[in-house]
């Protein structure tokens, strides 16, 4: 007589009940083209992974959820030693302009959207964007020259309120 | 490379239980994987699952979220409602393909 040894059943472990009240707050503090990016693929990958993301956009940051800039952030060379170009190049007429584009153009090239696209798909996922109250008192906006994804206009204090027990990132 | 019993069918699989072999799906399977982790496939599933086996065929990397919803037009919104929590991964599963490795 043989007998056979049955595997068990090999079934993923999709955390389902460990993602569940997992949240991740996230502060968007820069508006560069090349600031704004981290925050918004890791809101995106969280949400992927099933956890809550609230995003908060403070500063230059506003600048990634105003209509008139979100489709429109630019990046330098100055002062970013990681582009392993002189220094004084960054500085010459028109190089913003040439460096913005040709990181546009990497961005578009590994298939990541642009940013009102990025957000658009954020929100999709279940992703809350939060303006910071402060910011548009500085810069003299409301609710109707923001992204109309945006959820409201919030202090400091309600963010944190809000977020109670998430981990967080200060970009 | 462990061998697991899905159904009735043995199917070769890798530590986490995600298929290595192509060929070794199909849709009946796929109906068995889906109930592995409490999701009934409906046509709405099977349009995204099909699209996947396809993406991956020509690419050779399954596609993420982002990629169906720009290639094959199925909303993101609606991959989350159909593959509820970990969207990707879930469709990866129970199309018999590799998690995706892109990060958008």
């Amino acid at each position: 007589m043989s007998t056979t040894q049955e595997e068990p059943a090999i079934i993923p472990d999709f955390g389902d009940a460990a993602s569940e009240g997992r949240k991740l707050a996230i502060i968007c503090s820069k508006g560069n083209l090349d600031m704004a990016y981290p925050g918004l693929i890791l809101a995106n990958a969280a949400l992927g992974e099933g956890v809550q993301v609230d995003l908060f956009f403070t500063f230059w940051g506003f600048d990634i959820i105003t209509k008139s800039r979100m489709g429109d952030l630019k990046f330098t060379m100055l002062g970013n030693t990681a582009t392993h170009m002189p220094q004084g190049l960054g500085g010459l007429p028109g190089m913003t302009a040439v460096a913005t584009h040709q990181m546009r153009r990497q961005i578009r090239e590994v298939g990541v959207p642009d940013v009102p696209e990025f957000l658009e798909q954020i929100t999709d996922s279940g992703g809350h964007l939060w303006a910071c109250k402060m910011s548009a008192d500085m810069m003299h906006l409301d609710l109707g020259d923001l992204y109309e994804r945006v959820e409201g206009i919030i202090s400091a204090a309600d963010f944190i309120e809000k977020t109670e027990g998430a981990q967080l990132l200060f970009i | 490379m462990p061998v697991t019993t899905i159904g009735a069918t043995q199917v070769h699989v890798d530590s986490e239980g995600f298929l290595t072999d192509y060929d070794e799906w199909s849709e009946d399977l796929a109906r068995q994987l889906a109930a592995n982790i409490g999701i009934e496939l409906t046509d709405a599933h099977l349009r995204v699952l099909r699209f996947l086996r396809e993406d991956y065929k020509e690419q050779g990397e399954t596609p993420t979220l982002r990629r169906v919803s720009t290639v094959a037009g199925i909303p993101v919104r609606e991959l989350f409602t159909l593959f509820p929590g970990k969207p990707a991964k879930k469709m990866a599963y129970i199309a018999g393909l590799p998690k995706p490795v892109g990060c958008v």
